[in-house]
């Protein structure tokens, strides 16, 4: 390289360790000026990826004229995790793990797309026990719940309105009070498996679910006393991220964006998988295609939600959560120790003390897994943001060989540049909060 | 699941016999010829599995003696192959053919009717766990794609996005991407796959017709190099523009790094044994 600089700002010289260059300071203010003397005030302004306003480490590219925005593009990737390439490298039942932390907002989502479509695959998905399935159900729409509170938290605080961020957490945290109860855990779960559940509800769990419907369906008309009618709630977010039905099936865009638009796709109703066909709940949609129907969308769902919720406590009758096959059902079932979680003291005395053959299979279970015959299988649930979908491909082996999430953030995030593009900068928050990406999900 | 009794009966055997390897490796010796040589040419309907690869050993003891008394263990890898008419899946009424062959006989017309035989576009049709999958040609698949989405008995008006699998054994047909398609219309739902050999990894872009394949494109463009001709902006998005390597692509290492616990060392995770 000659010794000519590199750049504008930048001056190079050669020394023994290589070429040095020296980067002063300035060019920032040339930038500013050049701007200031330029007779239009188009700036290309970088949102992120660190910023409060952007649901995690989303950047965003904004070309900006003045107030308005004249173009705008994402830059993802920043959290990506290689969750699938790490999938073909674990068991089957290890899976879910990976998965549940994908998007770590919707974990039993996660966990439910990715078991339906590895039961796809076994040929087991009519031999889930009834309890497994209507379990599955229930955590699913109280992950629905605290999913929606997220978005509607993060969403108001977006706006500078401070007192739906803490209503929002409030509500969020007595549901992850009660994850912890049924899984151990608030987050990052892994309680659902391929075959079934990791365990069984503790005992006084459904007394304390059904106590947590009652406290939600007392905090839940809050939300709508203090945005709905609120008139500066409503100026932010009317005709704001506007998305119409035909943007949405071009863009792919599923869940409340396209229940925005007035169609009521949801994969509940229109593809049921667990039983939904089995109960009785609505699909809210709007018409007007703007970031407000999609906040009043994630309202009325929430309330569906706890309907569901509450049917679900009705049916749960007393039975296995585990495929009655010993060869695919994980055999341990865990017990809280004075140190937290551990394992059972009573299954470890069985299998180390009286049965040599229950030793030997849970050994081979837990170290080598099971088998699943080769082929693909494709299975989709209805998570919060829309259509989570499950590509699992086997080679009969013990391991996945190839896992791929159609991830609703991902797709919907697509649909940024048309919402905000010709808006206003402000609106940009607005819009893609109204999307609801979550980034573990986006980047996997 | 009424449909797939061919298909359905061989996985069972695959996929729970590994010792009965011979069965395996004699049973789909004959349609071995088919899964590899339909380059351009239609499989043969009614061959039951098409064989992507063969594992040999166990523990990932591939080199060096075999301690383990597994090294003789061979295991013929056989997706599920062509299906025959009736495809079947589930029934609107009484008395009617299944939605499968609803599809495909619908499909097929609407490609005759642009004069182009679907023998050339549609490779193959798979009914495999009450799932239809057709396997396209690549350079028919814009085609195929928008007739699907356009042709009002069939309306898949939803893309899914795409995602790719790579079968390294599977000589000529490597890389493989695949769509679903969702028609929210009549409530059905379709995959479609098309193949690619690694030497020459291009398949034709979807985002003329599905524009929001833009994305999910660039992201199997970027774990697996798939190039896919006609995208606008076809760049990593995932990974570092600088990246070298396809990540995804089964010969691309995992990368992990070994842990010490307790004194021991605990081998990366792809560098520990395995039951494959």
């Amino acid at each position: 390289m000659s010794t000519s600089q590199a750049h504008a700002t930048a001056s190079a010289r050669e020394t023994t360790e290589g070429t040095v260059y020296t980067v002063t300071g300035g060019d920032w203010d040339e930038v500013v000026e050049s701007a200031a003397r330029a007779d239009d005030e188009r700036i290309v302004v970088n949102m992120g990826p660190q910023h409060p306003s952007t649901h995690g480490v989303l950047r965003l590219i904004l070309e900006i004229d003045g107030e308005t925005v004249t173009e705008a593009r994402c830059g993802i990737g920043y959290l990506h995790t290689g969750i699938e390439k790490n999938l073909e490298y674990r068991t089957w039942t290890q899976g879910t793990t990976f998965v549940t932390r994908m998007d770590y907002l919707t974990s039993f989502f996660n966990e439910t797309a990715y078991c339906l479509g590895v039961e796809k695959l076994l040929g087991i998905t009519d031999d889930i026990p009834e309890r497994a399935t209507v379990m599955r159900v229930l955590l699913m729409e109280l992950n629905r719940l605290s999913s929606h509170l997220v978005a509607l938290a993060t969403g108001g605080m977006e706006l500078g309105a401070t007192t739906i961020m803490i209503y929002g957490f409030r509500d969020r945290e007595l549901i992850l009070d009660a994850y912890e109860l049924i899984t151990g855990l608030r987050m990052n779960h892994a309680f659902i498996r391929p075959g079934g559940l990791a365990q069984d509800l503790p005992p006084g769990a459904v007394d304390h679910l059904r106590e947590l419907v009652g406290k939600l369906r007392k905090n839940l008309p809050e939300y709508d006393k203090l945005a709905t009618g609120n008139p500066i709630f409503k100026a932010r977010m009317r005709d704001v991220g506007y998305l119409d039905l035909t943007g949405c099936m071009a863009l792919g865009a599923t869940g409340p964006i396209l229940r925005s638009t007035g169609l009521p796709h949801d994969l509940r109703k229109s593809d049921p998988y667990c039983g939904y066909e089995t109960y009785d709940f609505t699909v809210p949609t709007t018409e007007s295609c703007d970031a407000y129907g999609r906040f009043l969308i994630r309202l009325e769902e929430m309330r569906q939600s706890l309907g569901i919720v509450e049917q679900c406590l009705d049916r749960l009758a007393p039975g296995p959560v585990m495929v009655a096959d010993k060869k695919i059902a994980w055999p341990a079932q865990l017990a809280l120790g004075p140190d937290g979680l551990g394992n059972s003291l009573d299954h470890i005395k069985k299998i180390m003390g009286t049965s040599m053959e229950a030793l030997i299979h849970h050994f081979k279970l837990v170290t080598e897994g099971f088998r699943v015959p080769p082929g693909q299988a494709y299975a989709a649930v209805e998570s919060p943001k829309g259509e989570l979908g499950a590509h699992v491909v086997s080679d009969g082996g013990t391991r996945p060989f190839r896992v791929h999430f159609r991830d609703p953030s991902f797709t919907n995030l697509q649909a940024m540049a048309a919402m905000c593009e010709g808006g206003q900068v402000a609106d940009v928050i607005v819009a893609v909060a109204s999307i609801d990406p979550v980034m573990g999900g986006v980047d996997r | 699941m009424s449909g797939e009794e061919p298909p359905g009966g061989t996985n069972g055997t695959n996929g729970n016999g590994n010792g009965a390897n011979g069965n395996g490796a004699n049973g789909n010796g004959a349609n071995g010829h088919n899964g590899n040589g339909h380059n351009g040419v239609p499989a043969a309907r009614g061959a039951a599995s098409d064989v992507i690869g063969v594992r040999r050993g166990m523990f990932g003891a591939n080199n060096g003696g075999d301690t383990s008394g597994y090294g003789g263990l061979v295991r013929t890898v056989a997706l599920p192959g062509p299906a025959s008419r009736p495809y079947g899946g589930p029934r609107t009424g009484p008395g009617t053919e299944g939605v499968f062959d609803e599809i495909a006989d619908e499909l097929e017309g609407a490609l005759e009717e642009q004069d182009l035989l679907p023998e050339n576009a549609i490779e193959k049709t798979v009914v495999d766990r009450g799932e239809l999958t057709f396997h396209i040609a690549r350079e028919h698949l814009p085609r195929v794609a928008r007739t699907l989405r356009d042709d009002p008995a069939l309306r898949f008006e939803l893309c899914t996005g795409v995602s790719g699998v790579h079968y390294p054994e599977d000589k000529g047909r490597e890389l493989h991407a695949v769509y679903h398609l969702r028609s929210i219309t009549h409530g059905r739902l379709l995959r479609l796959e098309v193949s690619a050999p690694d030497a020459d990894p291009h398949v034709p872009s979807l985002v003329d017709v599905y524009p929001t394949n833009d994305w999910h494109e660039r992201e199997t463009y970027d774990f697996f190099g798939l190039i896919f001709d006609g995208h606008p902006a076809l760049t990593r998005i995932m990974m570092p523009d600088d990246w070298q390597g396809f990540p995804q692509r089964k010969d691309y290492p995992l990368g992990g790094i070994a842990v010490e616990y307790k004194g021991a060392q605990i081998p990366a995770p792809d560098q520990r044994r395995s039951y494959t």
